[in-house]
């Protein structure tokens, strides 16, 4: 009697532990099933305008977005590609070298408290939101560029690419920090071993080493430099221009879509063009994000 | 005969060399920002008075406070919470306590990858397509919170399985070898041991959702609300969309108002940060094992 029921009460605990098994692995799923919903659900906006009006050749070739012009509407987004491109290659001549430096100079200069405090100051500088840099570069930077280029306009490619750059440095730095030291100690004491100094160590051989994940930590750079819209949106001028210099303003993708699906009526043409355009921000990133996947699965595998 | 030769002495100097040019790049990186927070903090702070803090916007926000963009942000952080965290803890569970090494676990990590990448204005147009218009919930709180929740979903999924992850194995085969279930184990000995790395991790997404714009902007979140919401269908004015608002969209607002606004930002923003920070140090110096 007393065995059988100590035998249900286990019984019941296993039916639990598969239930809960069950509900574990719904979560686990949920974020395959988000991203899949986020490709669906973008992609059904787009529909409609994808087969009835959208022409890829005027897509990448035209320079004309005048999606509310009443006669001749068209959707060319060639300038906000190069808008986009040309902001995020500033940000990168901006980010690369210093967070790689910053990176370097934490990993493998900076001992106990300095180091730790600047991993915390790193950590915290990620962590201020892409609104308050977009007022920044609205503010303080475009009143820099004015008063030290003489230029009418500050608000462009540079203030735009000065502070996706400043947005992006911190994270770049904490991931290539990571790649740093993920390189094994044993290496450090082989190189110094054989009498290398410090910086023929860190150029011969800690840096070969890290090289993998040092390219994933500028690829998600680049991938955050693509998407940021809000300080891209504040801080670039938002203007259809194919940049001649760093002192034009342009108009990026993700900006568009915030500046513009506000005022769209649900359905039209200009609604699905946006939906398009995300719809092609969501494939670019997916690339970016797949390849530092795979570049940093290569360290392992090594 | 271990005096420094010259060869040694040029050796220091370019190695000294080296660390100062390191050390230059890092002070350019940082120091830059913390004169512009310090900027913020000048401007702004004289702006941040109760009444600021408390009032409602009046003549067209150009004067009267932010309370209601203040409330909306903690409502929309607060319900994000609410659809992220348990949704989030049990991915990191699956993943750390019952996942093969399979196709399918690989696909689930690449998708939390990609979840995190995925620029914020195209979670917006997601939170549009799906919950505005297909599940019908209009521009609500709902529809902004449940965007805000799925966007800041790999935070959590990557800080609770981090900190699964970090108890020691042979806890769960101790458990397991006195006859507990798999979940009895979780829930008895994983979870305690680990649920102060998951509250870093919650604390880190309450600062990440706190300062998001794009995503909210066309799911819930409004430029002027006259009134506070009553229910989650409706819309609410929130702190950084008001930002956005009065910084670039509204004229006549005096000029140190959007610097009051930058600044409670950085500082709900770097305070949830330096909790968690704090929290992770205070963690690691009293860990067992």
């Amino acid at each position: 009697m007393r065995a059988s029921l100590s035998t249900d009460r286990i019984d019941r605990a296993w039916i639990v532990d598969r239930i809960v098994q069950v509900l574990m692995f719904l979560g686990g799923i949920s974020a395959v099933v988000f991203i899949v919903g986020i490709f669906v659900f973008i992609t059904r906006e787009a529909l409609q305008f994808v087969f009835s009006r959208f022409d890829v050749v005027e897509f990448f070739t035209s320079i004309r977005w005048a999606p509310t012009s009443t006669n001749n509407a068209t959707y060319g987004a060639l300038a906000l590609m190069v808008g986009t491109a040309s902001v995020t290659g500033v940000a990168m001549l901006v980010a690369i070298p210093f967070s790689l430096g910053a990176a370097v100079y934490i990993s493998e200069f900076a001992t106990g408290r300095s180091r730790e405090t600047l991993k915390v100051l790193v950590e915290l500088l990620a962590a201020i939101p892409s609104v308050v840099w977009g007022f920044i570069g609205l503010t303080i930077v475009n009143g820099l560029i004015i008063d030290v280029f003489d230029v009418p306009i500050g608000l462009n490619v540079l203030n735009a690419g000065i502070i996706l750059g400043l947005m992006a440095a911190p994270i770049m730095t904490t991931i290539a920090e990571d790649a740093l030291k993920a390189v094994p100690d044993r290496y450090r004491e082989a190189a110094e071993a054989m009498g290398a100094t410090r910086w023929q160590m860190i150029r011969r051989v800690v840096l070969p080493a890290a090289k993998n994940g040092l390219v994933s930590a500028v690829l998600l750079g680049v991938g955050r430099g693509f998407g940021e819209t809000m300080a891209v949106l504040m801080a670039s001028g938002h203007s259809i221009n194919l940049p001649t210099s760093p002192f034009d303003s342009v108009r990026a993708l993700t900006a568009t879509i915030a500046a513009e699906l506000g005022e769209t009526a649900v359905g039209s043409d200009h609604y699905g063009a946006l939906f398009t355009l995300g719809l092609f921000l969501f494939l670019i990133t997916f690339l970016i994000n797949l390849t530092a996947d795979v570049v940093v699965r290569g360290i392992r595998n090594s | 005969m271990f005096a420094a030769t010259d060869r040694n002495r040029t050796n220091d100097r370019i190695q000294r060399r080296y660390r100062n040019v390191f050390l230059g790049m890092t002070l350019l990186l940082v120091l830059p920002v913390l004169i512009i927070l310090g900027l913020l903090v000048v401007r702004g702070g004289p702006v941040l008075t109760a009444e600021f803090l408390f009032e409602f916007p009046k003549s067209g926000m150009t004067a009267g406070g932010i309370f209601p963009a203040f409330l909306g942000t903690i409502i929309l952080v607060t319900m994000g919470l609410v659809f992220s965290v348990p949704l989030g803890i049990a991915a990191a569970i699956y993943l750390s306590e019952y996942a093969p090494d399979n196709w399918l676990t690989r696909s689930i990590n690449l998708a939390i990858i990609n979840l995190a990448g995925v620029p914020s204005i195209v979670h917006a147009l997601f939170g549009v397509g799906a919950f505005v218009i297909f599940f019908g919930f209009g521009t609500s709180i709902l529809a902004a919170s449940l965007t805000l929740a799925i966007m800041a979903l790999p935070v959590v999924i990557v800080a609770t399985r981090e900190s699964l992850q970090a108890v020691p194995h042979a806890f769960r085969e101790a458990c397991w070898a006195m006859g507990a279930t798999r979940w009895q184990t979780i829930r008895r000995v994983v979870l305690p041991n680990s649920v102060s790395g998951i509250l870093t991790g919650v604390i880190l997404e309450v600062s990440r959702t706190a300062g998001e714009t794009a995503p909210i902007m066309f799911t819930g979140a409004a430029f002027f609300v006259p009134f506070l919401p009553q229910t989650i269908f409706d819309k609410t004015m929130a702190l950084s969309l008001h930002l956005f608002v009065i910084s670039t969209q509204v004229p006549g607002v005096p000029e140190d108002f959007p610097y009051g606004v930058a600044l409670l930002l950085i500082i709900i923003v770097l305070s949830m940060n330096a909790l968690s920070i704090g929290f992770r140090t205070w963690l690691r110096g009293r860990k067992k094992w």
